[in-house]
């Protein structure tokens, strides 16, 4: 979350949200074990499709960025046109 | 038992905050790939071993690979091989080095005494994660696979070739500081930010 606050390049952004996801998913897993459930693990997997389809449209986004403005800076994005 | 959570996690927060504090994004994706490394050696001790292969496998392994990929795309020019070369001295790799030996001299230990690993009650094997899966949350399971199609077709379109020259012959690009963004300086806030817009 810090990584989110403080940095303002658009990769390490998506970085420090894959952290953040995986995070989330630290914690179902050891919800899920402290319970002696599967239901902990099940929801792992949901959010690691979710982070997978993520960083692949994130990541393509990033590239398209770059190819507009040559730079990764996020606050080249509150240009943007419709 | 206990210790080998501790050092894990220990070494899962250290890398991190190393890869929040570096400049250069490849070598933060190097602190990223231990931590989730580290991740997934909690995984393994709390009794998830599923969950720990998947987080090597897809994390560790597609995602991490994805992000090296368009680091690489973006530094394609004849700057390029030079550069690959002044990332990987060793000052740069040995602190992730160092981490991921930890982890590996955890694994060695665990999985040379049988006795020490996770209490069998504890563990939830795979085939558990399965049937639930594919029982009650099979619904949720087609969810996923619909997401996994958006993103790939979002994805597709996004990359496009044709739409990318298109988009840069129209909105015009400052040609003056290509090739000179890689490594270190990829942050670059708000330099030009006027001169953006194009």
């Amino acid at each position: 979350m810090i990584g989110l606050l403080v940095r303002r390049n658009l990769l390490f952004i998506l970085m420090s949200l894959e952290v953040m996801v995986n995070a989330a998913g630290l914690a179902f897993v050891v919800a899920g074990a402290s319970h002696g459930q599967a239901d902990g693990q099940v929801m792992f997997i949901f959010i690691l499709a979710v982070a997978a389809a993520e960083v692949a449209v994130g990541l393509a986004l990033v590239l398209l960025l770059y190819h507009r403005y040559r730079t990764l800076d996020v606050d080249m994005a509150s240009q943007l046109r419709g | 038992m206990d210790w080998l959570f501790y050092i894990a996690a220990v070494v899962a927060v250290g890398a991190t905050l190393m890869m929040l504090t570096r400049q250069n994004a490849v070598h933060a994706l190097l602190y990223l790939i231990v931590s989730l490394l580290a991740v997934a050696v909690v995984f393994f001790v709390l009794g998830a071993p599923f969950a720990a292969a998947l987080e090597v496998i897809i994390y560790a392994g597609a995602i991490m690979v994805l992000f090296i990929f368009v680091v690489m795309l973006l530094n394609v020019g004849p700057r390029a091989g030079e550069l690959e070369s002044a990332w990987l001295t060793p000052t740069v790799w040995a602190g992730p080095a160092v981490l991921a030996a930890i982890l590996a001299g955890e694994i060695v230990y665990i999985l040379s005494s049988p006795g020490l690993g996770i209490e069998p009650a504890a563990e939830i094997p795979p085939e558990r994660v399965g049937l639930a899966l594919y029982g009650p949350y099979l619904v949720a399971v087609e969810l996923a696979s619909m997401l996994l199609l958006g993103g790939l077709v979002g994805a597709y379109h996004l990359g496009r070739e044709d739409r990318v020259r298109l988009e840069t012959a129209t909105h015009g690009v400052h040609t003056d500081v290509a090739g000179s963004d890689s490594g270190g300086d990829l942050v670059r806030a708000g330099s030009d930010r006027t001169a953006g817009a194009a």
